[in-house]
């Protein structure tokens, strides 16, 4: 490998970004372009028993107003599948404007085009829309006494009841000590400050190109398809830079082909923007929920049992959970296990992925229960997990991809300053404020999609580079990455190699979901880019006229475009020279990446870290202000430190927002997110942001993917609301069970 | 949006003629509130007049120790301005906790004063609001209601005031100048702010057509010393949970003096005349700010999810007080620090 892989390289596209030349899904001027407003149900369950659009339809610029009475029928039922498998990937199994049936508060029930946004935001207000309300169920203490076990959950894709070990019951009860403890959690929100917005264009020959805010071009293209009844030849999507996402633009929602059915209707191109309230019911979210978490340890802490169960709220169709259970799992060497979940049907979207999907809970459930463990009996906590550390999957007992937790942990404890910690809760004050420290695991799945991921290498007769594969940049810097590994590949220096993405003209890749948006383009990157290198090594050994001829290609290496002998480095010739003398314009490869089985052909694979955090409470303001955060993780390979730092101090914050921020209240009465705004939705700004330290520990994977990346897009925040949490009760000898945690936990 | 009008206006006097000749309009200065709350649909002017070019930025000393503030004058300058950083900081720390820069660079004093309640069914036009329509209830009562008010509710309305600047000026009994079609008004700054009783729709006694012209802070002398106090749950870009404004004078460890108000607790900016009169004439020691405290918010009534802010209330009296006159003094009767 070539420095260049893991270098703190600049984003290519940072100065597009800051100067505001990157053009966002809702920044194209179009010519006739027209603007779609959605009108979203003002009541949580019912039926629609009158709509009257007259006033709607007459108003200035208005061309169109519709309503389940005249839309199109889709034609297809969409089926829930989450878009890391590469196939139609609808966000729910419910189309909204198809009968009168009102399902969640928000659900769009007409649709205002107008040839001004302006003018279609004053026309949807001017809908009339009478509803026969029917009872609700908004919260999950409204749905507790209905619960039920679900099959399946996840697409079908999960069972509903984790695979049992040993005796769990029997290891409880026979434990020397055992913990019950329920945590709550609020639901979440993804916010991204792009809003969801497609602009549809319907061509001449009745194709159709969408300009979409998604994180697979490919999962839109395929889902909107099966909706419109078209080949998805007949849809293109193009979806070059995205503003953030953080799983609201991970499945396919109904917006796009709303988009698309009213730019048929009006005959003219239409670009629909979600409003920021219509985020907070239009795109899913982190579900309500409880977990409930029993342990069993002998004196020491060594864990006989674990049991783990979750119960939440989701829509009237879907059985969905985010897989809370998975990570904690596999933590540890617990003897015995048995996890399940348990759903309440409500009057909701879909809940979806919300950042860090079901570990950002799970994992807190577990570090505060084992944090609560260590204080039972009386052993540092760093010390508890240590004691419990295992070296294969306890889930199969197959060994671990790779791991690198016992170093993760031992670098975070030296960069914090865990060792001598005093464990006595309340026992270190700075003025009014109470310090605490607190430490956690962290862990997440490495997913892979199931097709295979494809991309494109082109070496022009000058020597550049142009690699394609149709991804979507929405903030992670994978352009840039990629750009890295396509230049290590091709032995070619980092700026005579271009990466494009952003359409479905290109080679298909999955969307980037589940932290695996880097392992699977990689891959494919990688093999596209040294298939190319190795072709035209190829083909010198094979030319008479190239120094290299009939040379070992193995013996052979590349730097800054030149091949040469690796023991006689002065035989050899440039890229360029080879393609000159042989006429040829350019070269081109398609790499191709079948990925790993899920059960990683007989390895555990997830991504492991550690979390430290140094908390003040206010002794009697009951604020808690987070002043330094360490987290060290073991990703596999880092392709480029600065944008991998950037990523994982992300999701940190993510945590800390988790931990004492983010709440979406629902109203018990009417049904509605009663903070859908990011005034009152918070999220931490830069004055929450404590000094933060983040280092890698780069453990070798040769079974997740070619290059053994195993992804920095969530593993950040796994573990981090569970090590504040932890920090306030060192602080303050309170144990809060729920998130987030505020001022009146603690007053 | 709906078909608004605009126009620019460059002195007082037609400012308010063109508003006052027109029953849908109304004034637009930095318009960090107006534009938000015109796009959700709870304010339907059909008529914005701009008054940002008025010659109303000043801010003036005045003789004896006041200050004059215009009201276009934006929150930044106004928190920068030396005469409000030295005779009166709370004012200027009110305003620098308030909003983010970007929005004190655009929010003019006026406005801060005539802003709207954060209420979110006040904001969510399909939810029942007393405030926003009278006569259809108010959803807060029994609804998501953390942020709502314990002090000055009534059966109709518990909405919070949300300005910090205009608890710092209810503190200073500074006084509101206006000018309309019926010439000019002084008003002060506490009585501009009525309870909501059983009207919480009249939230100021400003008629159509009249406009703020600029606030007076009267000269205080003990001000130079004093704070303002928020308390919220993020660090900044955030609504006051309680906050307190206070000035205090002591003699020989006792209080001779004392201004106290606060925010995010009440339905106004709220001033704390019983803990002022519990504290005048006391030691300034932990125990009579408690005593204060515990006096100010002994009738206050809460609705659920925001009962802690009684207690939140008092601590933060407590806390801004003993910030005020200086910790170093302040140790309580079983020696141990506060």
């Amino acid at each position: 490998m070539s420095p260049v892989l893991g270098a703190a390289l600049d984003r290519v596209d940072g100065r597009a970004k800051v100067t505001g030349a990157a053009r966002y899904s809702g920044e194209l001027n179009l010519p006739n372009l027209a603007h779609a407003v959605l009108v979203g149900a003002r009541v949580p369950s019912g039926r629609i028993i009158g709509i009257d659009c007259r006033q709607a339809s007459v108003a200035d610029g208005v061309l169109t107003v519709l309503t389940h009475l005249d839309l199109p029928r889709v034609a297809a039922r969409p089926k829930l599948f989450p878009s890391l498998f590469g196939l139609t990937a609808h966000g729910q199994s419910f189309f909204p404007m198809q009968d009168d049936v009102v399902h969640y508060a928000g659900q769009p029930v007409a649709m205002v085009v107008a040839d001004t946004v302006e003018r279609a935001e004053h026309a949807a207000t001017l809908v009339q829309v009478n509803y026969a309300e029917t009872p609700s169920v908004t919260l999950l203490d409204q749905g507790r006494d209905q619960t039920y076990e679900p099959a399946k959950i996840f697409g079908g894709l999960l069972p509903g009841r984790n695979p049992t070990r040993g005796d769990p019951e029997a290891g409880l009860r026979d434990a020397a000590v055992r913990l019950d403890v329920t945590y709550r959690f609020a639901a979440n929100h993804q916010n991204p400050i792009e809003p969801s917005t497609t602009t549809a264009v319907w061509d001449d020959l009745d194709r159709l190109t969408l300009h979409d805010a998604t994180q697979g071009p490919t999962a839109t293209q395929l889902s909107v398809a099966e909706l419109l009844g078209l080949p998805p030849t007949m849809v293109r999507v193009v979806s070059h830079y995205v503003g953030g996402s953080f799983g609201a633009k991970a499945l396919i929602w109904a917006h796009p082909t709303l988009a698309a059915l009213a730019a048929r209707r009006v005959g003219r191109p239409v670009r629909l923007v979600l409003s920021r309230e219509q985020m907070f019911h239009s795109c899913g979210h982190r579900e309500e929920q409880e977990q409930r978490i029993g342990l069993g340890a002998d004196r020491d802490g060594r864990l006989g049992a674990l049991r783990h169960d979750k119960t939440s709220l989701t829509s009237h169709y879907d059985d969905w959970a985010e897989t809370s259970l998975e990570a904690p799992a596999v933590m540890y060497a617990a003897a015995t296990y048995a996890g399940g979940y348990r759903l309440a049907r409500g009057n909701t979207i879909t809940p979806t992925f919300t950042r860090g999907p079901g570990a950002a809970t799970g994992m807190f459930a577990l570090e505060s229960a084992m944090d609560e463990l260590a204080y039972e009996i009386g052993v540092d906590p760093l010390e508890l997990r240590l004691r419990n550390h295992t070296d294969v999957d306890p889930s199969t007992g197959n060994p671990w991809s790779s791991k690198g937790l016992r170093e993760c942990y031992q670098r975070g404890a030296e960069l914090f300053g865990w060792s001598g910690r005093d464990p006595r809760p309340g026992a270190r004050r700075d003025g009014d404020w109470l310090v605490g420290t607190g430490m956690a695991s962290a862990a997440y799945p490495v997913a892979a999609p199931m097709n295979p991921q494809r991309a494109r290498a082109r070496m022009y007769a000058d020597g550049s580079a142009v690699v394609e594969a149709g991804i979507s940049e929405f903030g992670t810097g994978a352009l840039t990455a990629m750009t890295q590994v396509a230049a290590d590949g091709l032995g070619l220096p980092f700026d005579r190699v271009r990466f494009v993405g952003g359409t479905t003209d290109l080679p298909n890749i999955a969307a980037a979901v589940g932290s695996a948006g880097s392992g699977a383009t990689s891959s494919a990157v990688h093999l596209a880019s040294t298939g190319l290198r190795d072709q035209l090594v190829g083909q010198a050994v094979a030319d008479a006229r190239s120094p290299l001829h009939n040379a070992d290609p193995a013996g052979i290496v590349v730097r800054d475009g030149r091949m040469c002998l690796r023991d006689s480095p002065q035989t050899g010739e440039t890229y360029v020279e080879l393609l000159r003398r042989n006429h040829m314009p350019d070269v081109e490869a398609l790499g191709v990446w079948q990925p790993t089985p899920p059960d990683g052909g007989g390895h555990g694979m997830f991504t492991f870290g550690a979390q430290f955090a140094e908390v003040a409470v206010d002794a009697d303001l009951g604020l808690v202000r987070v002043r330094r955060l360490v987290g060290v993780f073991a990703p596999g390979r880092v392709l480029n430190r600065r944008t991998a730092h950037s990523q994982l101090m992300g999701g940190m914050l993510w945590g800390l927002g988790q931990a004492l921020l983010e709440a979406t209240r629902m109203d018990p009465h009417t049904g509605r997110w009663a903070n859908a705004s990011l005034a009152d939705y918070l999220v931490p700004v830069n004055a929450d942001v404590p000094d933060i330290t983040i280092d890698t520990i780069e453990v070798p994977d040769s079974v997740v993917n070619p290059l053994g990346v195993k992804g920095v897009g969530e593993i950040g925040i796994v573990g981090t609301s569970a090590a504040i949490a932890n920090a306030v009760h060192h602080a303050t000898g309170r144990r809060i069970r729920h998130l987030p945690i505020t001022v009146e936990d603690l007053l | 949006m709906r078909p608004v009008s605009y126009s620019r206006v460059a002195d007082v006097a037609t400012a308010i003629g063109t508003v006052a000749a027109d029953p849908d309009s109304t004034f637009l200065a930095g318009g960090t509130t107006e534009v938000d709350l015109q796009r959700i649909h709870v304010a339907r002017s059909k008529r914005l007049v701009d008054i940002n070019d008025l010659p109303l930025r000043q801010v003036e000393e005045l003789p004896g120790g006041g200050v004059r503030i215009g009201a276009v004058a934006r929150m930044s300058d106004v928190a920068q301005a030396l005469p409000v950083r030295r005779r009166f900081p709370m004012v200027s720390e009110a305003l620098l906790l308030g909003a983010s820069p970007q929005l004190r660079n655009m929010a003019s004093i006026g406005g801060n004063l005539m802003q709207r309640t954060r209420c979110g069914y006040f904001r969510d036009v399909a939810a029942p609001c007393n405030k926003r329509e009278p006569g259809t209830g108010c959803a807060a009562m029994t609804g998501v209601n953390r942020g709502h008010a314990v002090l000055g509710t009534s059966e109709y309305c518990i909405a919070t005031h949300p300005s910090d600047l205009a608890v710092a000026l209810v503190a200073l009994d500074a006084v509101v100048l206006t000018q309309g079609p019926a010439g000019h008004r002084q008003i002060p700054a506490d009585d501009f702010y009525p309870m909501p009783g059983e009207t919480p729709d009249r939230e100021h006694p400003v008629a159509h057509g009249e406009l703020v012209v600029a606030v007076e802070i009267p000269p205080l002398p003990m001000a130079s010393t004093s704070n303002y106090l928020k308390v919220r749950d993020r660090e900044s870009y955030e609504f006051a949970l309680a906050s307190a404004a206070v000035a205090v004078s002591l003699d020989a460890g006792v209080v001779t003096d004392v201004r106290l108000a606060l925010g995010g607790v009440a339905t106004k900016p709220w001033r704390a005349r019983r803990a002022e009169s519990v504290l005048v004439g006391a030691p300034a020691t932990v125990e009579s700010f408690r005593a204060a405290a515990d006096a100010e918010l002994a009738d206050a009534v809460s609705h659920g999810m925001n009962a802690y802010k009684i207690e939140l209330g008092r601590r933060t009296i407590v806390r801004a007080l003993r910030t005020v006159t200086g910790d170093a003094r302040m140790v309580s009767d079983d020696g141990n620090p506060p």
